[in-house]
């Protein structure tokens, strides 16, 4: 082949074609399980959809009518709300922690580590530890337990989150207003969090969508009810642990209702989702 | 604005209850230099501004030294240029001034700087009051992106918690002063940043002088604007001079001779010479300013 | 209320600065410097909770399994191929293997169509079409994994089924393949979990590859090189060490996961003789057997041994995980 001209080999060329035809399959491949689950989710889920559905509570009973998710979802707003509650003001205060005050100090390498080390934690070892510390012995199985779970689940993911977000503050906003002569509290409180805000609400409700689907943390420390509740001191029932016992019983009715219950916090968790989205994109125009 | 007229209020207390306090607004520098700009010429500025003294000045990012031992005088109500080479420890010495190098981790400085006699690095010297006392316009505008144009101005006295001002009054004041009132009037509420650069750098100096601090610091702070926006900016700095002592750093030595009434050179952290203006350019003691100052050098 | 103006400066705002009258203008009371302290201090000590709490974590972990550890020794217990409820004997073995298999299954699958979705997401993909496609792999993580498990009995191992009794009939020669298959299986599970660690794998390596330079890449087509030689020249190697990292954060996903797991492993204590037979993992085990071992202590410490060997797994691999990362971003520091 003369050197001067513009063509490539056939060889390499067609190694390029079938290489990334290949790459191309592969996500075409990564997406079919996400097709099938929706498209599965859609066509059993909808048929058990009713309007009784979501206004009554599973009836508990081995025959005949198994009832509504209305306490599923309501345990599962509940408690993944109070969990936020709790994750949200610890996370972004070690995040504020982490980038206003902890320069490069070996105290806060060291807890930037242990957030990451939490961050790996399978949900169902911090589901054991509240049954160890919280539940046995005090008092037994309870809705605010199980959020305590769902907290330090969603705990290192806010951290993690917030600091990013924090950084992203430009450095010239702080010493605009350190300059000014303003306290540090002021300027963490009026520059800081405001220009950071859009960055921390999409954190949040997407460490909050990852809460809501979570079944193992709840498993032994709020445990199931049949009955709609918002006493946090009693067990409380939730969606994931619904559809986990349904499916268990492997009766027909039940997963009828498993289907449905998964379509609808399929869909809740999405439009949590779809919310965080939107909620970054404001602050990035 | 969201502040209502019970300011108004408590601010005239103020001003009847603490005679101690003449916070009479015809002698507040801000007032004064507001009427500066509107040119009505009524020099009743009674209190000069203070002066800083900067003596034996060091300073290091953790073991590079930056400034090696600058002793300046910053006289009150005057203009006084800083120039150098990049990288010579300008900006260095201006945040030692009012302590902004304690932001940047691993800083330190050494030394005396002192306010009208006020021991900046006293024990007892609170960094947040010495800000307060020393203001700082940065090279970059860097208005506050949550706020109006409006809370921009009063950002510094609700960050400060200053009670007992009329806002309106302070950032109509403060706006007049840099120049910006007329053109902002009719959009305080909207953001700040949807403004020109050189109007963002003119709402900085706003924000600067609205908490009246006795000095303003500059580094470059037209750096990063065009040329009739500079030109506003220094005519400005020629209206705030009555009433502030002004410290500029700056790479433009037109702008350095256009403004200031005395230039400091300095390279490789050291203080090479500090004279009136005219003179460190027309007639330098030192060989080495005469290089710089006529482009032979760096 | 003592009667502070408040201002930084008293003197200052009216207009005479005079160092004399016993104080300086340049104070603040202590009053006033306060709030800045109490955050400052009050956000260090919820940081040094935070420690705390994963000290008092692990203490509590290993306390309350250490009745487990002390009958059954910590080797026995982590490695004897035996776990009988009935007979209250607990070797954990069946559940540790069960766990890595599922895991190294997940892998296997999951990371090479990761890192390829990765790779054509960040290079190859028409931009119209970039973004709907990565919101659509980052939507799999969306799925909770109690979803997944209801799928995968309802679909995917009556549907499997007669795929797996092909692969199992013709790869009989293979080693752990041959046979009858079971319905939940080893295999259900692991090509769940490698549904499940797709999109964070892909995630991370797609974060680690758009930090490739853009000059090296360019240096690459300049000689050039087509598109794929670009991808092996200039970002694969260049990637290879946060590619690993964000495969062992996929690996350590996988050995915690539970809830779908659980539904499809088929939960026999017993090792499997081949990838299609049914199986346990150690977090199915502490899934299934809480209700019952509430009664019975040793049971119940068996499980929180079982917790506590998956925990120590998980900080291992995710320690060694962070390295990896870290060490990728050092090299991509220097060049
Ligand atoms: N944050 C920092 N960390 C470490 N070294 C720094 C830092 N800022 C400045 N320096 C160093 O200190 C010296 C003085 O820097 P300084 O910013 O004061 O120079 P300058 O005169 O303002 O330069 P320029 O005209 O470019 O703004 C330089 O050698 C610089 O490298
Ligand atoms: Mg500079």
């Amino acid at each position: 082949m003369s050197a001067l001209s513009f063509t490539t080999s056939p060889r390499r060329r067609r190694t390029d074609a079938v290489m990334r035809g290949v790459l191309l399959a592969a996500t075409l491949v990564a997406l079919v399980p996400l097709v099938l689950v929706i498209y599965m989710l859609i066509s059993k889920g909808i048929g058990a959809w009713s309007w009784s559905f979501f206004t009554t509570d599973p009836t508990g009973s081995f025959l005949g009518d198994p009832g509504g998710i209305k306490s599923a979802i309501v345990g599962t707003v509940a408690m993944v709300l109070l969990a936020t509650v709790i994750a949200v003001p610890v996370g972004v205060g070690v995040a504020l922690y982490l980038t206003e005050f902890g320069g490069g100090s070996w105290f806060s390498k060291a807890v930037r580590y242990f957030v990451d080390v939490l961050t790996g934690v399978p949900s169902i070892v911090f589901g054991l530890f509240i049954y160890i510390t919280l539940v046995i012995g005090h008092g037994g199985f309870a809705g605010w337990k199980g959020s305590i779970a769902l907290a330090l689940l969603m705990l290192p993911v806010v951290t993690r989150s917030a600091e990013v977000v924090l950084l992203l503050v430009p450095n010239g906003l702080r010493e605009a207003a350190l300059a000014l002569g303003a306290p540090r509290w002021r300027v963490v409180a009026r520059v800081v969090l405001p220009t950071a805000l859009p960055g921390l609400v999409t954190g949040v409700l997407l460490a909050l969508a990852r809460a809501a689907g979570e079944t193992a943390p709840l498993l032994f420390t709020a445990v199931a009810a049949n009955a709609t509740t918002l006493n946090f001191g009693g067990r409380m029932n939730s969606l994931p642990l619904q559809i986990f016992n349904d499916v268990q019983q492997a009766q027909d009715r039940l997963v009828q209702r498993a289907w449905g219950a998964a379509l609808t916090l399929v869909v809740m968790i999405l439009l949590t989702t779809l919310i965080a989205r939107l909620a970054s994109r404001r602050s990035t125009t | 604005m969201d502040l209502s007229s019970t300011e108004d209020r408590s601010g005239k207390r103020a001003a009847t209850q603490i005679p101690a306090a003449p916070a009479a607004a015809g002698s507040s520098p801000l007032a004064a230099a507001a009427g500066a700009a509107a040119r009505t010429s009524s020099h009743e500025v009674t209190t000069p501004a203070p002066q800083v003294n900067v003596e034996g000045l060091r300073s290091w990012y953790g073991e590079q030294q930056a400034v090696r031992g600058v002793d300046l005088r910053f006289a009150a109500n005057a203009v006084t240029a800083i120039i150098g080479p990049s990288g010579c420890g300008k900006s260095t010495l201006l945040r030692c001034i009012n302590r902004m190098h304690e932001e940047i981790p691993g800083a330190r400085a050494e030394g005396r700087v002192t306010l009208d006699g006020l021991d900046v690095y006293a024990k007892e010297s609170d960094v947040v009051a010495v800000r307060r006392a020393i203001g700082m316009v940065f090279q970059k505008p860097n208005p506050f992106p949550t706020m109006s144009i409006f809370d921009n101005v009063a950002a510094g006295l609700k960050l400060t918690g200053t009670r007992g001002v009329d806002l309106r009054d302070r950032v109509e004041q403060a706006l007049r002063g840099a120049g910006l009132w007329e053109e902002v009037k009719d959009r305080l509420g909207r953001q700040g940043i949807g403004l020109s650069g050189g109007q963002q750098q003119r709402l900085c100096i706003a924000r600067a002088i609205a908490v009246e601090p006795r000095v303003v610091l500059m580094d470059e702070p037209c750096s990063a604007l065009d040329p009739i926006a500079t030109l506003r900016i220094e005519e400005l700095i020629g209206e705030l001079r009555a009433n502030y002592t002004i410290v500029i750093v700056t790479h433009n030595m037109q702008q350095a001779a256009r403004v200031a009434d005395t230039t400091a050179f300095m390279l490789a952290g050291e203080l090479i010479e500090h004279t009136a203006t005219e003179q460190l350019f027309t007639n330098p003691a030192d060989e080495r300013t005469e290089q710089y100052v006529t482009g032979k050098f760096g | 209320m003592q009667r502070e103006p408040d201002r930084g400066l008293t003197h200052v705002e009216a207009g005479t600065l005079t160092p004399g009258g016993g104080r300086s203008s340049l104070e603040r009371s202590s009053l006033r410097r306060l709030p800045d302290r109490l955050l400052k201090w009050g956000l260090t000590a919820l940081a040094a909770a935070i420690l705390a709490l994963i000290v008092y974590f692990f203490v509590r972990l290993a306390d309350e399994s250490s009745a487990a550890f002390s009958r059954f020794g910590v080797f026995g217990f982590t490695f004897d191929d035996n776990w009988d409820v009935s007979k209250n004997i607990y070797g954990a073995l069946p559940l540790l293997v069960g766990t890595l298999i599922t895991s190294v299954i997940a892998l296997v699958i999951g990371v090479p169509i990761a890192v390829a979705t990765a790779l054509y997401l960040n290079e190859l993909c028409p931009r119209r079409a970039r973004g709907v496609l990565t919101t659509l792999v980052e939507l799999l993580a969306a799925v909770p994994s109690v979803v997944y498990g209801l799928w995968g009995v309802f679909f995917l191992i009556p549907r499997l089924k007669p795929v797996e009794q092909w692969l199992s009939d013709t790869f009989s020669f293979l080693p752990f393949v041959g046979g009858p298959v079971a319905g939940p299986s080893y295999f259900i599970a692991g090509l769940i979990l490698a549904i499940m660690i797709l999109p964070i794998v892909s995630a991370i390596s797609r974060e680690v590859i758009a930090t490739v330079p853009v000059e090296q890449k360019e240096a690459a087509l300049a000689l050039g090189a087509t598109r794929w030689e670009m991808i092996r020249i200039a970002i694969l190697p260049h990637a290879r060490a946060g590619i690993t990292g964000a495969a062992m954060l996929g690996l350590g996903r996988a050995i915690g996961e539970t809830i779908a797991v659980t539904l499809v492993i088929g939960n026999a204590p017993t090792i499997g003789k081949q990838l299609f037979d049914q199986g346990y993992s150690l977090a199915a085990v502490i899934a299934n057997e809480f209700g019952e071992a509430a009664a019975t202590p040793i049971h119940r410490s068996a499980l929180i041994a079982a917790g506590l060997v998956l925990f120590v797994l998980t900080l291992l691999i995710n320690g060694g995980a962070r390295a990896f990362v870290i060490r990728g971003e050092r090299r991509r520091g220097q060049a």
